[in-house]
C-alpha cells in the first residue's frame, strides 16, 4: 500500500503518457497471431475465390495458378445456362424453402412442451433432442440410409406393421428429397430448440398471468403473447437454420450420390462435383453465387428485425 | 368458481399426460435411430437383414467391429481424427482467447474495424473457401498431410467472438490493479485473464474440438491417401464404395464415429448449452 502512494506522486505525466502508447501495440501483438493466420487461409482465399471465378483455372493449372486465362464473366453465364446447375439451385431451393419452416415448427412446438409448466425430466428430453446436432452427419446419414432401406430397413418395416408398403425412400425421385430434408430437419431442431427455450424463459411471466385474468386460452396466449415476443429469435433461428441447409452436403452425398436422377443434387454437391472435375474457376463462380445467396438472407433478417424495432 | 376450477384442473391433468406421451414419442424419434444403431451392429449381418426386423440381437458379434480394424484401418482413422481434433482446438484456445481478449478489454487502432471483420468472417461458409484454400495448399505441398488438414482451422471467428463476449465482463479494475503493481501485458493474459477464463475454454474447447471431429468437407478434399483419412471420410467413401450395403460394418463405423461425441457430450452437455446461448443471441 505504502509504496503505491509514494509512487503516484512521485512519477509525473510521462508514463500515463508512455502507457496507452506502448499499449497501442499490445493490442495487435495479442491480435498478431489470429490475423495472420486469418490473412493467409480466409482473406485471400475469399479474394482468390473471386478471382479465380473469373478465369479458366483447371487442376491442371495448378503448379502455375497465375498463368490462367481471364473470361471476364463467362463462369457465371455459363452457370445459368447449365442445366445441372440450375436444378441443384431448385433443389436446394426447395431444401430451404421446406426444410427451414418444418425445422422452426418442430423446433418451437418441442421448446414450448418443455417450457410449459414443471415438466419433469425436462433436462433428458433437452438432451435427447439435441443429441443429433452434436452427431457427425456422416454418421446419422449412414444410419439412416439402413432406416430407410427397403428391405430391411426398420422405417418400411414399421409402416408394413400397419399394412403400408412403404416405398423404396431413397431411389424414387418423388421420395429422395423430403427423405433428406425431413432427416436433417430431425437432425437440426435441437438447436433451434435451445435457443428459443431460453428466449421463453425471459418472457415476463405476468403477461401469462394478465393474460389468464382476461380468460385468454392457452392458444389465445401463444398467438397473442408468445409468437410476438419470440419473432427476433424465430427469425434469427430461421436465418440461421437457412444458411446452414443452403450449403447441404453431406446429406446427398451419402445417401443418395444426388440421385435418383439428379432429384437431390444440390448447390454444394455440384460445386464439390465440379470440383473434382478439376473445374476450379467454374466452381468458384458457383461457390460465389451461393456466397450471395447467404449474404442476401442474412441482410434480409436484419432488415426485418430492424423493421419492427 | 369452485365448481367450475375442478373441470379445468382434471383437464389440465389429462394436457399433462398426452404432452408426456408426444414428448416421450418424439424422444423415442430422436433417441431410437441411435439406440437401433448400436443394436444392428452387434448382429451378424444376416439377422441384420432379417425381415421382420428382430429387436434385441438372438446371436451378438463383434464381428464387425473386428473387421474394421482388420479389414479396414480404423485405428489409422480414429488416430488422424484425434490428431487434427487436438491440434486444432489447441489453436484455437490459443489464438481466440489472444485475439479475444485484446478486442475485449485491450484499446488498439483498427479494434472495432477487426472487431466486425470477425463477424462478417462468421458468414464465409466452408463451401466458397475450399477450392482456393486446398488451391494455396497445394501449392504450399501441403496436400495430403496433416498440417494441410489443420492449418486452415487453427483460428476461427467464433472463437473469438465467444471469448469476446465472455472477457467482456471482467472488471477493468482488476487489470488496471494489476498493472499499476507492474504486471506486464502477457503476464496479466497468462495469470489472470486465463484462468478467469476457465469456462468459456471449456465450452470453446469443446465445441471446437466435436466440430473438428465431424468435419468432412475439407478432409475429404484434402486427404487424397487412406492414410491421412479422419473418421468421417472414412465412413463416407466406405458407404458409397465397395462396402455400400454391408451394413454391419458401416453401421459399427457410425458408432466408432459417434460414441466418443456421445461420451463427451453427455458428460459436459452444460457447456453446449452455455456456447449456445452466449453465442446464438447476445
Amino acid at each position: 500500500m505504502a509504496t503505491i502512494a509514494v509512487r503516484t506522486p512521485a512519477k509525473p505525466a510521462t508514463p500515463t503518457a508512455a502507457r496507452p502508447r506502448r499499449r497501442k501495440w499490445t493490442g495487435w501483438a495479442f491480435a498478431a497471431p489470429f490475423v495472420a493466420l486469418f490473412l493467409i487461409f480466409s482473406a485471400l482465399p475469399v479474394l482468390a475465390s473471386l478471382i479465380m471465378s473469373v478465369t479458366d483455372l483447371r487442376s491442371t493449372d495448378l503448379r502455375h495458378p497465375l498463368a490462367v486465362n481471364l473470361v471476364g464473366l463467362d463462369n457465371y453465364t455459363r452457370l445459368f445456362s447449365d442445366e445441372l446447375f440450375l436444378r441443384s439451385a431448385l433443389n436446394t431451393l426447395a431444401f430451404v424453402v421446406i426444410g427451414v419452416p418444418l425445422t422452426t415448427v418442430i423446433a418451437l412446438a418441442a421448446a414450448n412442451a418443455l417450457n410449459s409448466g414443471l415438466i419433469r425430466f425436462r433436462a433428458l428430453f433437452r438432451i435427447g433432442f439435441y443429441l443429433p446436432v452434436v452427431t457427425s452427419i456422416v454418421a446419422i446419414a449412414v444410419v439412416w440410409r439402413f432406416l430407410l432401406d427397403p428391405e430391411a430397413g426398420l422405417v418400411d418395416n414399421l409402416l408394413a406393421l400397419i399394412g403400408v408398403d412403404g416405398p423404396n425412400w431413397l431411389a424414387d425421385t418423388t421420395t429422395a428429397m423430403p427423405s433428406l430434408i425431413v432427416m436433417t430437419a430431425w437432425r437440426n431442431f435441437g438447436t433451434m430448440m435451445v435457443i428459443f427455450l431460453a428466449a421463453l424463459q425471459s418472457i415476463p411471466a405476468d403477461l401469462y398471468e394478465a393474460a389468464t385474468l382476461d380468460g385468454a386460452g392457452r392458444w389465445q396466449q401463444f398467438r397473442g403473447i408468445t409468437l410476438p415476443q419470440l419473432r427476433p429469435t424465430l427469425l434469427f433461428g430461421a436465418v440461421y437454420t437457412g444458411i446452414g441447409y443452403l450449403q447441404v452436403f453431406e446429406e446427398p452425398f451419402v445417401m443418395t450420390q444426388g440421385g435418383p436422377l439428379s432429384s437431390t443434387l444440390t448447390v454444394s454437391y455440384h460445386i464439390y462435383n465440379q470440383f473434382g472435375f478439376g473445374n476450379y474457376g467454374y466452381a468458384s463462380a458457383a461457390s460465389y453465387v451461393l456466397f450471395v445467396a447467404i449474404v442476401a438472407l442474412s441482410v434480409l433478417q436484419f432488415r426485418l428485425l430492424r423493421e419492427r424495432d | 368458481m369452485v365448481t367450475a376450477r375442478l373441470p379445468a384442473r382434471r383437464r389440465d391433468r389429462t394436457a399433462t399426460i398426452i404432452l408426456y406421451a408426444i414428448l416421450t414419442l418424439g424422444l423415442l424419434v430422436v433417441v431410437g435411430p441411435f439406440l437401433w444403431m448400436a443394436l444392428s451392429s452387434v448382429k451378424p449381418e444376416a439377422e441384420i437383414r432379417a425381415v421382420p426386423p428382430t429387436w434385441w440381437p438372438h446371436t451378438w458379434t463383434l464381428g464387425h467391429y473386428s473387421d474394421l480394424f482388420s479389414r479396414l484401418d480404423f485405428p489409422r482413422y480414429f488416430t488422424n481424427s484425434l490428431i487434427v481434433a487436438a491440434l486444432v482446438t489447441a489453436g484455437n484456445l490459443l489464438f481466440c482467447s489472444l485475439l479475444g481478449y485484446a478486442l475485449a478489454k485491450l484499446d488498439f487502432p483498427g479494434r472495432t474495424t477487426l472487431f466486425r471483420t470477425v463477424l462478417a468472417m462468421l458468414m464465409v461458409p466452408g463451401m466458397v473457401l475450399f477450392v482456393p484454400q486446398f488451391v494455396l495448399i497445394s501449392n504450399l505441398g501441403l496436400a495430403n498431410t496433416y498440417a494441410g488438414l489443420v492449418l486452415p482451422f487453427l483460428a476461427g471467428p467464433f472463437g473469438v467472438f465467444l471469448m469476446r463476449q465472455f472477457l467482456l465482463a471482467i472488471p477493468d479494475d482488476l487489470l488496471e490493479a494489476a498493472r499499476v503493481d507492474g504486471a506486464g501485458e502477457w503476464r496479466i493474459f497468462w495469470r489472470i485473464v486465463l484462468p478467469l477464463a476457465r469456462p468459456a475454454l471449456a465450452t470453446l474447447g469443446i465445441l471446437t474440438f466435436l466440430t473438428s471431429w465431424n468435419n468432412f468437407l475439407w478432409p475429404l478434399v484434402v486427404a487424397t491417401t487412406a492414410d491421412k483419412y479422419t473418421l468421417p471420410v472414412a465412413l463416407a467413401l466406405f458407404s458409397i464404395g465397395q462396402n455400400r450395403t454391408d451394413y454391419g460394418l458401416l453401421l459399427a463405423g457410425a458408432v466408432i464415429v459417434v460414441l466418443p461425441v456421445l461420451i463427451v457430450f453427455l458428460m459436459l452437455q452444460r457447456h453446449f448449452m452455455r456456447g449456445i446461448a452466449t453465442t446464438g443471441l447476445k
